[in-house]
């Protein structure tokens, strides 16, 4: 049973291969057509639009303090959302991220009762998160069992022992100096969580698109089996993705409990859903095999963008919500209408 | 191109329009814990009855989607980059909002917590809508009105560790020796479970059978417990009062399982908000002992925690809860 948890992936990527002749190319289209219609140069224009929408519909938009306070929005979950990308890539997928958060932060809470120091305590949260990422990664690689569902049960999981451990109480009393990994700015309104933002996507960057493994990640997306085949130790691959999941869940449970300074059971619910939509409009195929981290690096801005624009109107939070499903809907339908127009 | 062109153009119109609408109005921010709410809209109806009150105050209304703080984060952030003059919010957090609350002060902002309070460090003032004993008050109060006489009323509570129905019941014991006659023959608990209500609502009619008056400082018990009157055939006999929301006792009132009962009403809330707010912007200070202006709630006096309580809960009986039954 090599390939459970591949199913996914094996079975549509088998039908694609049915229904329509795949077209091999003699000749690449032209560099700059290339660098035109990709996704990415797409998703710059959607941010660049926003922008501009966004500096003529609020006079308050293009204030540098602003934009600051509005990249609070999305560099915690992009952090995440990094690791998830190269986990969907693989084809598998990580739902207890929020839930991992919710235990680091919890974990990091009751150690900071007990007077654990700034070092000790992110020893403790890395702790947490690598043993909830190994918890997954065992269930998944070595049981066999597929990543959705076993996500969804150690979500509740996770968040459950935070429960138990907290009820309807919460830590408030951290190390005054915790706050500067939420609140402190390294240079005027650059704060340490973006500087920390653009260096974890540099390495996720580096480790994606330039490396062995990078490329082992994307060739078990698109074939499991091949790869398998081809001597590459499938299961370690992906037991070491979701160890990276669950150490970025880690960091950004360290960044959001400094910037709220408090810890409470509830702490980043729903998250998961804002990760993966950032992971797809970033142009992560949903089912494996192709993705890159600049895609996901600018759809983290793209919806960081668009909450503080509506927040700057007062628009409600609803017609946020109903404009990024519409959103999703059209990035996922958008490429396979395109695909059938191209070949019909 | 040409679409994007017009959306632009409309934009900067909508802008300039409401720009010149906004330039001398103060702006009052009140923050709920999620849009969608009957009770909150009914809150901001009461602010801006405020805001017409006062005049020259646009009141923004609003919150996340859901009741998390870190949408409140999200919505307080862009406030206070719209550099508005008030924040009065409705916590889902009482800590977790803090750092935000105090970045807010820091750049001029007056911030209050009304309703869900905010730790002390994070705002200048919190309005309750009542304050405990005023609560435990009233629950027995409603109970006394209706019986003249006297006799034996019961209380069926949440669950034995709901922290407030444990201070009302005990701020009720305190004052129970000012209403003669009425002896508090047992406390249950329905864990604000509507079937678990309903069964200790039977008990209690079957244990003590001269109960006339079952007092549920719960919303869930007190609905349980009117059903659990009514589907015994003891309307008119037994009354049950308490804590409850118009739009579910609406029924039981007009039936007569409940005759009255009380909860905060949100559109003086709302309102108060706003008034605390105004004064705030105009130069009052707040702090332990200070007393500021409520308008028409007449003044809110700051203890030494800077809370306060707005007033008594509002009464809601069959004269005025056909007005509220549709709100919240």
């Amino acid at each position: 049973m090599d390939n459970t948890g591949d199913g996914i992936t094996g079975s549509a990527s088998g039908k694609e291969a049915g229904s329509t002749l795949a077209r091999i190319p003699d000749h690449l289209a032209p560099w700059w057509k290339r660098a035109l219609l990709n996704w990415e140069s797409m998703l710059l224009l959607v941010a660049a639009t926003i922008f501009m929408i966004n500096s003529f519909a609020s006079p308050y938009f293009l204030d540098p303090w602003n934009l600051s306070d509005a990249t609070f929005n999305f560099t915690e979950k992009a952090m995440i959302a990094f690791a998830m990308a190269l986990l969907i890539i693989s084809g598998e997928i990580d739902l207890s991220v929020a839930s991992i958060i919710a235990l680091v932060s919890t974990a990091m809470g009751f150690a900071a009762q007990l007077g654990v120091g700034i070092p000790g305590l992110v020893f403790v949260a890395m702790c947490v998160g690598l043993l909830c990422g190994a918890f997954n990664g065992f269930l998944v690689t070595i049981m066999g069992l597929p990543s959705i569902v076993v996500t969804i049960g150690t979500m509740s999981l996770f968040r459950g022992i935070s429960y138990i451990v907290l009820g309807d109480q919460a830590y408030t009393e951290y190390p005054a100096d915790l706050s500067y990994f939420g609140q402190g700015y390294v240079w005027w309104v650059i704060s340490f969580e973006l500087v920390l933002f653009l260096v974890t996507a540099l390495i996720f960057g580096i480790l994606l698109h330039k490396t062995r493994f990078g490329r082992t990640v994307t060739m078990i997306g698109n074939n499991p089996t091949g790869a398998l085949y081809s001597g590459i130790r499938v299961k370690r691959v992906k037991f070491i993705l979701f160890l990276l999941t669950g150490v970025m869940s880690a960091v950004a449970a360290i960044c959001l409990t400094s910037r709220l300074g408090s810890t409470r059971p509830s702490i980043a619910f729903g998250w998961e859903l804002e990760i993966v939509t950032i992971v797809v409009l970033g142009g992560v195929n949903i089912l494996g095999g192709s993705g890159t981290i600049p895609g996901v690096v600018i759809a983290a801005f793209v919806l960081g963008m668009v909450t503080f624009g509506f927040g700057l109107l007062n628009v409600p939070g609803i017609m946020m919500s109903i404009f990024v499903g519409l959103l999703l809907i059209l990035v996922i339908a958008l490429p396979r209408i395109w695909a059938r127009l191209a070949s019909g | 191109m040409k679409i994007l062109f017009k959306l632009c153009t409309a934009a900067l119109v909508s802008v300039a329009i409401a720009g010149t609408a906004q330039a001398q109005d103060k702006r009052i921010a009140l923050v709920v814990k999620a849009l969608g709410i009957g009770f909150f809209e009914a809150a901001a109806k009461g602010g801006e009855e405020a805001a017409a009150e006062i005049g020259g105050v646009e009141v923004i209304y609003t919150g996340p989607t859901d009741t998390t703080a870190e949408g409140q984060i999200e919505v307080i952030n862009s406030l206070i980059a719209q550099k508005v003059d008030a924040i009065a919010v409705s916590a889902n957090d009482q800590d977790a909002l803090v750092p935000t609350l105090k970045k807010a002060m820091q750049r001029g902002i007056k911030v209050i917590s009304w309703d869900s309070g905010v730790a002390p460090d994070g705002r200048m003032l919190h309005l309750n809508p009542s304050s405990n004993a005023l609560i435990g008050n009233m629950i027995i109060k409603l109970a006394a009105d209706h019986l003249p006489d006297g006799g034996d009323v019961a209380v069926l509570s949440a669950s034995a560790t709901a922290t407030n129905q444990n201070i009302w019941i005990e701020e009720m014991g305190k004052v129970q020796d000012q209403y003669k006659g009425i002896n508090v023959v047992a406390t249950v608990y329905g864990d604000d479970l509507a079937d678990k209500s309903y069964r200790e609502a039977e008990g209690l009619m079957k244990t003590h059978a001269d109960l006339k008056a079952i007092i549920a400082p719960s919303t869930v018990a007190i609905v349980a417990a009117s059903q659990a009157v009514s589907d015994a055939g003891k309307t008119g006999e037994i009354n049950v009062t308490g804590l409850g929301l118009p739009s579910e006792m609406a029924g039981h009132i007009e039936s007569g399982a409940s005759k009255s009962f009380a909860i905060w009403n949100p559109i003086d809330l709302g309102y108060s908000a706003v008034m605390l707010a105004n004064s705030l912007i105009d130069g009052a200070e707040a702090g332990p002992g200070a007393e500021l202006d409520m308008g028409r709630m007449g003044t809110l006096t700051l203890d030494d925690n800077s809370e306060g309580a707005m007033s008594d809960p509002f009464v809601y009986d069959e004269s005025n809860i056909d007005d509220f039954k549709d709100i919240f």
